[in-house]
C-alpha cells in the first residue's frame, strides 16, 4: 500500500512537470487556462457577441486572484488533512487502550 | 470548465439553470437527511468537499499548452452518491463565481450540468458498474474519477457548441472546436485526478479502521 501510495504521489507530481519541462508552447498566450482560451473561441466564432452580464466582484490583480485560489486549495486540504488525522488518533487511542 | 460570467445567451443560461435546479433541491434534502441520521458524516463530507476544493483550484498545465484543473468530484461521490456531490460541486462553482471571477451566476446553472451533476452521476456509473462486474476497487475507482472529469469537459463543450454553433460547421462543428479546447488539454489532467483520488481514498481507507468500514467504498453504497 504504503509504494503503491508514494507511486501514485510521483505519478500526479510527474504529469504535472513534464509538459513543464517538454513543451515549448507556441501563440501569444503559453499556459493560459482552457476557459480563457473557450472564451476567445467564442469571440471568432460569434464576434459580435457582448457579454450581457459582469463578474458582480473580480479580485483587483493577479495576486489577489491568486491568493483566493489559495485560500481555497488551503482550506481544502485543512478539511482533508483534519479528518485523517482525527480517524487516525482515534484508531490509534483504541489500539493503544489496555485490553483485558 | 468554467463558462465565462455572461457568456452564455440568456435563453441558455435560464434553461441550464432549469435543469440544474431540480438536481441540486433533491441533493440538499438528501444531505440534510444524511446528516441528521449519521453524526459521522458531517466529517467524511467536510474531508470529500475539501478534496473538491483542493482539486478544483489547482490549475495545471498540460501537453497542450494550456492550463485546466480536475474536479475532485468522483471522490466524493462514491462515498456519498451523486446527489449530495452535486451540492458540493455547486457550492464550489458559487464560491469561484463570487470570489475569483470564475465562471459566473448567470452561467452558474451550466456549470453546475457539467462539473456537478454531469460528473458525479457519471463517476456514480461508472462506479457502480465496475462493482457489478467485479472489478477491483481502486480500478473502478481509477476509471470514475477520470472519466467522470474528462465527460465534464466535454459536456462544457457542448453546452458551449448549442450555443455558439459554428458559422460552417453549425453545432458539431463547433463543438470539435471546444472539444480541441477542453478534452485534450484534460486528458493528463483526469490522469493526475484519478492518481490523487486513489491515493487520499487509500490513506483513508488506511487511517478510519474498522468504524467507518460502512461508509468507505468496499462495496457500492446507496445513492
Amino acid at each position: 500500500m504504503r509504494t503503491q501510495n508514494v507511486l501514485l504521489g510521483l505519478g500526479a507530481v510527474g504529469l504535472v512537470v513534464l509538459p513543464l519541462a517538454l513543451i515549448t508552447p507556441t501563440g501569444d498566450h503559453p499556459f493560459d487556462g482552457s476557459d480563457d482560451q473557450a472564451t476567445r473561441m467564442i469571440e471568432t466564432l460569434q464576434p459580435g457577441y457582448h457579454r450581457w452580464f459582469s463578474p458582480l466582484w473580480k479580485p483587483p490583480s493577479g495576486e489577489i486572484e491568486s491568493l483566493l485560489f489559495g485560500v481555497q486549495a488551503a482550506a481544502g486540504a485543512g478539511a482533508v488533512g483534519y479528518a485523517l488525522g482525527y480517524w487516525r488518533g482515534r484508531r490509534q487511542r483504541r489500539d493503544d487502550a489496555p485490553r483485558d | 470548465m468554467h463558462i465565462m460570467e455572461g457568456y452564455l445567451p440568456a435563453s441558455h443560461a435560464a434553461a441550464w439553470t432549469a435543469i440544474s435546479a431540480p438536481f441540486i433541491g433533491w441533493g440538499v434534502r438528501k444531505l440534510a437527511h444524511r446528516l441528521r441520521e449519521d453524526g459521522e458524516a458531517r466529517l467524511l463530507l467536510g474531508a470529500s468537499g475539501g478534496f473538491t476544493f483542493v482539486l478544483s483550484a489547482l490549475k495545471l498545465p498540460s501537453v497542450t499548452g494550456s492550463c485546466s484543473h480536475p474536479t475532485g468530484i468522483g471522490f466524493g461521490t462514491v462515498l456519498f452518491g451523486p446527489w449530495i456531490m452535486s451540492v458540493v460541486g455547486c457550492v464550489v462553482l458559487l464560491f469561484q463565481a463570487l470570489l475569483l471571477a470564475h465562471g459566473g451566476l448567470t452561467t452558474l446553472g451550466a456549470n453546475t450540468f457539467s462539473m456537478a451533476i454531469a460528473g458525479s452521476f457519471s463517476a456514480w456509473a461508472i462506479w457502480r458498474a465496475g462493482g457489478a462486474i467485479g472489478l477491483p476497487v481502486n480500478l473502478s475507482l481509477f476509471l470514475a474519477a477520470s472519466l467522470s472529469d474528462l465527460l465534464t469537459y466535454c459536456v462544457t463543450s457542448l453546452q458551449l457548441a448549442l450555443a455558439f454553433p459554428d458559422p460552417v460547421g453549425g453545432i458539431a462543428g463547433a463543438a470539435v472546436k471546444f472539444l480541441g479546447v477542453f478534452a485534450i488539454t484534460q486528458v493528463p489532467l483526469a490522469v493526475s485526478e484519478r492518481l490523487l483520488t486513489v491515493l487520499v481514498m487509500n490513506l483513508l481507507r488506511s487511517h478510519v479502521g474498522e468504524a467507518l468500514v460502512g461508509l468507505l467504498p468496499a462495496k457500492a453504497v446507496r445513492p
